[in-house]
């Protein structure tokens, strides 16, 4: 809660610290199939985040036991590189925080895969965060979806999420790290593009049901927008025009 | 849990998830009716603050222990908050003992963020010295007896434990130098947020799920609700989704059974 408040987050003509408006995204790029080993994979660069998400799967659940009769296990690991953070290095042991963003992750996932088709199957999703600059969560969902897909698995649609933050009273789309760090509130939103159908919805910061009302609204218009990145992203990968990661382009 | 939720014999499933839609819940609740609500505070005499919340046949219980110590480097202007909770296996044959896993993980997170956005302590008063001697507050939380709807009764028992909390009196000389009297002094509460989740089971809202119903719900989603009504968190729960009409449904429940519950808080704290 430290240094809330202590940051002015807006200049005077009402732009943010990084010459956003306030309904304006960071810079959004993905790339579909950039791993040769994964089953599936994608890469985002976001703004300053770099997130790497390779896809296993469906396989043969281990450890055995763990294997639904109904459905097929997702599993999904969402881990910061140590070197990943402004900070000081973060620990490479998962801390309390990547275990339950994990956890929303694989609930914001879900809701878009036919798990029944699959029993006794498992897919393992291992996000790796390279580079964070706020709203990684979001960010680890959009590129998974696209990870799944590459995957092959069979889903209904895609998901895609944004971040809507409260800065100086005001809604802001897709806030930045220093945004989230010095912001009044964070609400993370994903989404099933086409269905509308709300797979992620988290906060802190106070807001009345009418700026939830307008912060929803606000994801969704951005939503379909991200979701057309996904897309392309995909296509791409199968004309053949995507790059593998490390191999050219980014930065 | 995740395990438990196959074992659900599926007419049961069945009957659940067809009476709701004729507005029918399975304990023979109205969709937006809350379970009976008990709070009890001071259960535990070697906290400093401590509460007993039963839903039904849901119960937890949370403590508080507060000691004198340094502040979190980045702020040396505040004291500090800490969260824990634990699912133990008294409460249920599902929860196994062991390190904390995502659910337990998960419930500690939520009502942390709860309390922290409301907020409802002023970490900023709980100073003593800056830099130096501030207090530290510890909650934890051990639901004991498990009929769904944790995440609400785990904050409603941090909340009242909170309410209940006494803690010495400090004089501070002006060398820095601390003086514990005999006196004991509530907690600075700022705000009394009350946790409220709603499941989602087919297109039906229903307020406070029991376990059967949180075995069948397709997701579930909580509101932490400051007394002006706003919300300072949310948390959406469960392998399914929901929409944005949806959503909007739900915090209107929400809202609607929040005053009552904060209402039995502040009685259950007074009371004692």
């Amino acid at each position: 809660m430290t240094g809330k408040g202590s940051v002015k987050l807006l200049t005077e003509d009402g732009r943010r610290l990084d010459g956003r408006a306030l309904n304006e995204m960071r810079r959004l790029r993905i790339e579909a199939g950039v791993l040769k080993n994964a089953d599936g994979s994608a890469y985002v660069e976001w703004g300053r985040n770099k997130i790497l998400v390779a896809v296993y799967g469906p396989r043969e659940t281990h450890p055995r036991h763990e294997a639904l009769p109904d459905r097929m296990l997702l599993r999904c690991r969402y881990s910061m590189l140590p070197f990943s953070v402004k900070e000081e290095r973060k620990s490479p042991t998962p801390t309390r925080r990547e275990v339950e963003i994990s956890k929303v992750i694989r609930e914001a996932l879900e809701p878009a895969i036919f798990l029944e088709d699959y029993p006794r199957t498992s897919v393992d999703v291992y996000i790796e965060v390279i580079e964070a600059d706020g709203s990684t969560r979001v960010a680890s969902i959009t590129a998974a979806a696209v990870a799944l897909a590459d995957a092959g698995i069979p889903m209904m649609d895609l998901v895609a999420g944004v971040s809507i933050g409260k800065i100086e009273g005001k809604l802001a789309l897709d806030i930045n790290g220093l945004e989230d760090q010095y912001g009044e509130g964070d609400m993370p939103i994903a989404m099933m593009p086409r269905l509308g159908e709300v797979t992620l919805l988290q906060a802190d910061g106070r807001f009345t049901r009418e700026e939830i009302v307008q912060a929803l609204s606000m994801a969704r218009e951005a939503i379909q927008r991200i979701y057309e990145e996904q897309r392309r992203a995909l296509k791409d990968r199968y004309s053949g025009v995507g790059l593998e990661y490390g191999s050219a382009g980014e930065g | 849990m995740e395990r438990a939720h196959t074992l659900i014999p599926l007419p049961r499933r069945e009957a659940i998830r067809s009476m709701i839609k004729r507005g029918e819940r399975i304990d023979g609740r109205k969709p937006d009716e809350y379970r009976e609500v008990k709070i009890e505070v001071g259960v535990a005499g070697n906290a400093d603050g401590s509460a007993r919340v039963s839903l039904g046949h849901t119960k937890a219980i949370a403590g508080v222990k507060a000691s004198i110590g340094p502040p979190f480097p980045d702020s040396p202007n505040a004291g500090t908050l800490v969260v824990h909770a634990e699912l133990i296996p008294v409460a249920s044959p599902i929860f196994e003992p062991g390190p904390p896993d995502e659910n337990d993980i998960e419930l500690a997170r939520v009502v942390d963020r709860g309390l922290r956005s409301a907020p409802a302590l002023k970490l900023e008063d709980l100073v003593l010295v800056p830099a130096k001697h501030v207090w530290r507050v510890f909650i934890d939380i051990y639901p004991i007896d498990h009929d769904g709807n944790f995440i609400d009764a785990s904050g409603l028992a941090a909340m009242a434990a909170l309410l209940n909390a006494r803690v010495p009196k400090y004089a501070v000389a002006p060398d820095g130098t601390l003086s514990k009297s005999e006196e004991r002094v509530a907690l600075p509460i700022a705000d009394v947020p009350v946790f409220v989740t709603i499941a989602k089971i087919g297109d039906a809202l229903v307020v406070d799920p029991c376990y059967e119903e949180e075995l069948v719900m397709d997701a579930r989603l909580t509101f932490v609700l400051t007394k002006d009504g706003s919300v300072c968190a949310m948390q959406k729960g469960g392998r399914g989704g929901f929409s944005v009409d949806e959503i909007v449904r739900a915090l209107e429940m929400a809202q609607k059974v929040a005053p009552e519950l904060r209402a039995k808080l502040e009685a259950a704290a007074r009371a004692a």
